[in-house]
């Protein structure tokens, strides 16, 4: 810890009772992002339970999430593949941190999860849940290449949106 | 310049007010894949890329991210511009220049429809501490500016209306153009005031769309298969952003950069050595204060040679014929490479029924909107 800091530290009060002048402005920023066919389509899936990805046939490559083009051949892509929920934990992070840098009690555990069917290294951006509440718990039960499964929203409650995965949890 | 640069490629989308149905990128794509067609490339035969993005209208920060895959240009060397579509021209050319890249594609596009509160997108450009606390809608600019514009060059609205007319119609013939309408000046005069004496159809509605160019060094062309059409000339000046101390009357950033993109091209009289103009019409007024300015008219005589026919399709000097931001929507900053596209097609010939004859010289000239004094001349050329 630091244990001595010099000088007068700015204080927020000092802000909020006009002792230092600012100048304020909110913004109105608010932007909608069409989907296009490619996200349109995926999130269509999603509505359905169902995981959607492009395949292109040049370079053998099955993609998620779906483009309509192949950056790498820089063609249209050929085919709509609908694939597995499952798939194995790329990356994960065991995360404590709230919007306003407050700190969890219990963590969340964002992962990179590539898609059973898809090609290597792709995958969605995701939750695993059911994997304990502490890094020491999370650690026991997940490790890069651990299999989950994706849990939905009842699909009465699915709206198209990446949301309507709940989240994923480890197959055994 | 040290060594010719050439337009080599062109690709584009339809202009439509709203786009629902493609992502941008799909909108990139498509354009990507004409432009490299077009110039007779590859993905892999690109050296650099530069985009034109800013992040406000994009809706996503650090949007340079986003630019490569739709261009083929995954792993390469890419620039975000936030700027002008001009000025990402100027900034081609001068990586072509450098003599480290021989072919590099220039990109800009504009998903205005997404922006659900545009005029807010406009109030962050303003002063946030002398402007923006009266919490007025941005387009008092605009109209501060007619105001004052009018006043100095004894143009009048009337004419500014007129403007309106003419560019619709010509956009009547432009396949991609968003907004073709026959509109008459009287209507334009009779429609709603925005900031008096800036009315609604004074003003050009927002559209979605795309471009993509190829631009190379001359020493390229041979393993290219792309019309070259040769940038002869380019700059681009800002003013003073301060609306309390700012020249109102005169375009002076639009002299400026013509001056000197006039001097590298050898552009000594424009009004004789230019074929057809593109000129920023972001709103009517502005199209006679930038004509003006680039000299295409001597000083307070821009309306009366534009009622004179000066400017029409089959005028002396054709400007805008192409439709331009009235007709064919405004792109924000994209807007003058549908400018440069314009530019392109007339002196390749291949502009269809709105060819201009014989164009072998042309200019685009590009301002930054609301609320900047900042624009760009381009003037290019065929051999
Ligand atoms: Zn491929």
């Amino acid at each position: 810890m630091i244990s001595e800091l010099r000088g007068t530290s700015l204080r927020e009060e000092d802000i909020g009772s006009g002792n230092v002048l600012t100048t304020e402005w909110r913004p109105k920023l608010d932007f909608a992002f069409d989907p296009g066919v490619a996200i349109g389509q995926f999130l269509q899936g999603l509505k359905e339970g169902k995981l959607l990805g492009r395949r292109c046939h040049q370079c053998g490559r099955t993609m998620i999430p779906p483009r309509m083009f192949c950056e790498l051949c820089f063609r249209r892509n050929d085919e709509w593949v609908e694939l597995k929920d499952t798939g194995r934990v790329n990356t994960f992070s065991v995360s404590y941190v709230n919007w306003d840098a407050s700190r969890r009690e219990k963590p969340q555990v964002p992962a990179v999860i590539e898609i059973d069917g898809a090609s290597p290294g792709m995958g969605i951006l995701h939750l695993l849940s059911e994997v304990g509440e502490s890094v020491k718990e999370v650690m026991a039960r997940v490790k890069v290449g651990t299999a989950v499964q994706a849990v939905w929203k009842p699909a009465a409650q699915r709206e198209g949106s990446i949301t309507d995965i709940l989240y994923f949890r480890p197959l055994s | 310049m040290t060594e010719k640069v050439a337009v080599v490629g062109a690709g584009f989308t339809s202009l439509r007010a709203m786009s629902p149905d493609m992502s941008f990128r799909e909108m990139v794509f498509d354009a990507a894949v004409r432009a490299y067609e077009d110039a007779g490339i590859t993905p892999r035969d690109i050296d650099s890329v530069v985009a034109l993005g800013e992040d406000f209208r994009e809706g996503t920060c650090i949007s340079d991210e986003y630019v490569p895959d739709q261009l083929g240009a995954v792993q390469k060397p890419v620039q975000t511009v936030s700027g002008d579509g001009l000025q990402g021209l100027g900034v081609a050319a001068m990586l072509l220049n450098t003599g480290a890249c021989e072919i590099v594609v220039l990109e800009g596009h504009s998903k205005a429809s997404n922006i659900r509160h545009p005029a807010h997108v406009e109030a962050m450009a303003l002063d946030p501490g002398f402007v923006r606390p009266h919490g007025w809608h941005p387009v008092f600019v605009a109209g501060l500016e007619m105001r004052r514009f009018l006043h100095e060059s004894g143009n009048t609205a009337a004419q500014a209306a007129r403007v309106v007319a003419k560019n619709r119609r010509n956009a009547l013939r432009n396949p991609i153009a968003a907004y073709p309408a026959k509109v008459s000046f009287e209507q334009v005069l009779e429609s709603r005031p925005l900031a008096e004496p800036l009315r609604e159809l004074d003003c050009a509605a927002p559209a979605d769309g795309a471009f993509v160019f190829v631009i190379a060094r001359e020493s390229a062309f041979k393993r290219l298969r792309g019309q070259p059409v040769f940038l002869d000339g380019i700059s681009w000046i800002s003013d003073t952003c301060n609306l309390f101390t700012r020249g109102w009357g005169e375009a002076s950033y639009t002299r400026q950069a013509a001056e000197r993109a006039y001097a590298m091209a050898g552009v000594s009289s424009p009004s004789r050595d230019l074929n057809f103009a593109e000129v920023d019409d972001s709103f009517a007024y502005k199209e006679l204060q930038h004509i003006e300015a680039l000299g295409l008219a001597p000083k307070g005589q821009g309306g009366t040679m534009l009622e004179q026919g000066a400017f029409d399709a089959g005028g002396k000097l054709p400007v805008n014929v192409s439709g331009g931001s009235l007709g064919c929507g405004h792109l924000h900053d994209a807007s003058s490479l549908r400018g440069l596209l314009e530019a392109v097609l007339q002196l390749r010939g291949h502009a269809g029924e709105r060819q201009v004859a014989n164009a072998r010289r042309g200019l685009v000239c590009s301002w930054r909107s609301i609320p900047t004094a900042t624009g760009a001349v381009a003037v290019l050329s065929r051999r």
